[in-house]
C-alpha cells in the first residue's frame, strides 16, 4: 500500500510564484515517517493535496496505485492542527463522530475521551480534549492512511504524548500509513523512521 | 469594588433589568398582544347589526365607534387584524419554505447558486404589488390566491440572506472534511448547513411576517385580494373610504392605526430576536 506524489506543482491563484514545484514523495505503511518544513513552506497545502482536499494542481496523487475518488469515503485521511475549525459548532461531540463511524465504548477510553464529553458543544471543550476527537473520528476503519498536520502543536507535552502514543498503537495494529507532519524536530526524531525535509524535494524552495 | 449610583440609567420601569430582560419583556409582552389578536380574532364571528347606533363616535360603549350598519368597529377591527394575521401566517410560511429550500439548493455547486442567485433577482426586479396581484389572479383570488400571492413573492430577501450565509459557511474546513468522509451534498445541506442557518431563518420569518400582512391589506384594499364578506382589515380600510367624506373618520383612523401598531410590534419583536440570537447586533 502506497501514497506516491508525482510531479506535484501547485500555485495559490493569487500568487505569483509556486509554492510546490514538482514534489515527489513516496510513502507506505512500513516506516513512519516525518515531513518537516518551515511556516509558510506549503507543508499544509502538501497535506491538502495528497489526502484529496485540493484538486487543483499539477502533477498527480496516486493512493495504491489509482488516483483519489472525487465522490465516497477517502481511504487518505487529514487531521488538522486546529481541531475547532473542523467541527460544526452546532454539533454535539456524539454527532461529530457519528459523521464518521461508530465508535467503541473501549476505544474511546483509549483515547482518553470521557462519556460525559459526548453531549456537549465544542465550545463547551479544550483544544486537547477536541483534538482526541479530531483523531478519533479520522480513524474510521475505512481510513488506511493517516496524515497528521502539526496535529499536536498546540497541545501540552503530556496531552501530545498520550495522543500520540493512541495514534501509533492503532496505525501499527490496522498496518495503516502514517504521516507525521511537524517543524518540530525533537518530535520527529523520537516518532519517526525516516524524516523528510519539505525544502529538500521541494523545487520552488531552491 | 465602586458603587454604581443607583440611579444612574439604570431604573428601568418598575425594577433594574439588563439588556437581555429588558429584550425578553419587550418580546414576551408584544408576541402577547398579537397573540391575543389572532385568538379573539378568531372568535368573534357574527357581529350584531343595530340600525339605532349606526355612525357613532368613538365613546366608552364602543371604542372605535360603530359604522353604518351600527357594528361595533373595535370587535370589526380585531377579527379584520386576526384574518390578516392568520394569512400572513401561512404566507410567510410559504415564502420561508421556498427562502429555505433555494438556499440549501444553492449550496450544491457553483451552477445551481447562480442560479438561485437569479432567480432572486428575476423575482425582485418586479413590482411587487404587481406581482402579487397577478398571481392571486392566478390561483383563483380569494384567501387562497392572496396566501399565494403573497407567499410567493416574499421570499427573496431572506434566499439572499441564507444563500450568502450558505456560501460563508462552504468555505469552512467541516464542511470540506465532512465531503472527504463521503457524505452526499443533500446530506450536508441537511446536516451541517441547516442547523447553522436556523437562527437566520427564524429572524428573517418575523421581519417577514408585517411585509406580508401590509401587503395582504394593500392587495385587499386596492380590491384583488379577500372577497369583501370576510372582514379583513384591507376590506375595512376600504369600505371606509366612502364614508371619509361624511365625516366618519374613526372608521378609517383605528383599523388603520391597529394595523400600523401589530406591524411595528411585529418590527419590535424581530429586532429584539436578533439580539438574542445575533449579540454582536445588539450593541450598536
Amino acid at each position: 500500500m502506497e501514497l506516491i506524489a508525482k510531479n506535484i506543482s501547485f500555485k495559490y491563484p493569487s500568487a505569483k510564484d509556486y509554492l510546490l514545484k514538482d514534489v515527489n514523495l513516496e510513502l507506505d505503511n512500513n516506516k513512519i515517517i516525518g515531513l518537516i518544513g518551515d511556516s509558510g513552506s506549503g507543508k499544509s497545502t502538501l497535506c491538502k493535496i495528497l489526502s484529496g482536499y485540493v484538486r487543483e494542481f499539477e502533477g498527480e496523487v496516486l493512493f495504491e496505485g489509482k488516483p483519489l475518488a472525487k465522490k465516497g469515503f477517502k481511504p487518505v485521511q487529514l487531521i488538522y492542527q486546529h481541531p475547532e475549525k473542523v467541527m460544526n459548532p452546532k454539533w454535539k461531540m456524539k454527532q461529530v463522530l457519528e459523521e464518521s463511524w461508530e465508535v467503541s465504548d473501549d476505544f474511546l477510553s483509549e483515547f482518553g475521551i470521557q462519556k460525559s464529553w459526548l453531549n456537549r458543544f465544542p465550545q463547551e471543550l479544550s483544544g486537547g480534549e477536541l483534538q482526541r476527537f479530531s483523531v478519533v473520528r479520522s480513524l474510521n476503519p475505512n481510513t488506511k492512511f493517516l496524515i497528521a498536520d502539526e496535529m499536536t502543536t498546540m497541545l501540552d507535552a503530556i496531552t501530545q504524548a498520550q495522543i500520540l502514543d493512541s495514534v501509533l498503537k492503532i496505525v501499527k495494529e490496522r498496518k495503516m500509513g502514517f504521516l507525521l507532519v511537524s517543524h518540530d524536530m525533537d518530535l520527529v526524531e523520537t516518532i519517526c523512521d525516516e524524516k523528510i525535509y519539505l525544502k529538500d524535494i521541494n523545487a520552488a524552495m531552491k | 469594588m465602586i458603587r454604581k449610583k443607583a440611579n444612574e440609567r439604570e431604573q428601568w420601569f418598575l425594577y433594574r433589568a439588563n439588556l437581555r430582560t429588558k429584550t425578553l419583556v419587550v418580546i414576551g409582552l408584544s408576541a402577547l398582544i398579537i397573540i391575543s389578536i389572532f385568538i379573539s380574532g378568531y372568535f368573534i364571528r357574527d357581529i350584531p347589526t343595530n340600525f339605532v347606533n349606526a355612525n357613532q363616535m368613538p365613546s366608552l360603549e364602543h371604542l372605535f365607534g360603530t359604522d353604518w350598519m351600527g357594528r361595533d368597529m373595535f370587535q370589526r377591527t380585531i377579527s379584520g387584524l386576526g384574518l390578516s394575521l392568520m394569512v400572513g401566517f401561512i404566507a410567510s410560511a410559504v415564502s420561508t419554505l421556498i427562502s429555505i429550500i433555494l438556499g440549501l439548493f444553492s449550496s450544491f455547486n457553483r451552477f445551481a447558486d447562480e442560479a438561485v442567485a437569479g432567480i432572486i433577482d428575476l423575482f425582485g426586479s418586479i413590482p411587487h404589488i404587481l406581482l402579487i396581484i397577478l398571481i392571486s389572479i392566478m390561483f383563483g383570488g380569494g384567501v387562497l390566491g392572496v396566501v399565494m400571492g403573497v407567499g410567493l413573492t416574499h421570499w427573496t430577501p431572506l434566499a439572499r440572506v441564507l444563500r450568502s450565509e450558505v456560501k460563508e459557511i462552504k468555505t469552512k474546513e467541516y464542511i470540506s472534511l465532512a465531503e472527504n468522509l463521503g457524505k452526499s451534498k443533500v446530506w450536508i445541506a441537511v446536516k451541517h448547513l441547516f442547523p447553522l442557518i436556523i437562527s437566520q431563518i427564524i429572524v428573517g420569518v418575523i421581519l417577514m411576517f408585517p411585509h406580508a400582512i401590509m401587503h395582504e391589506a394593500a392587495i385587499t384594499f386596492l380590491g384583488f385580494g379577500l372577497p369583501p364578506h370576510e372582514p379583513a382589515i384591507g376590506v375595512i380600510l376600504a369600505e371606509s373610504m366612502n364614508y371619509l367624506s361624511s365625516g366618519y373618520w374613526w372608521l378609517a383612523f383605528y383599523p388603520g392605526m391597529s394595523l400600523l401598531l401589530v406591524v411595528l410590534l411585529f418590527d419590535l419583536i424581530g429586532e429584539n430576536v436578533e439580539k438574542l440570537l445575533n449579540p454582536e447586533t445588539a450593541q450598536s
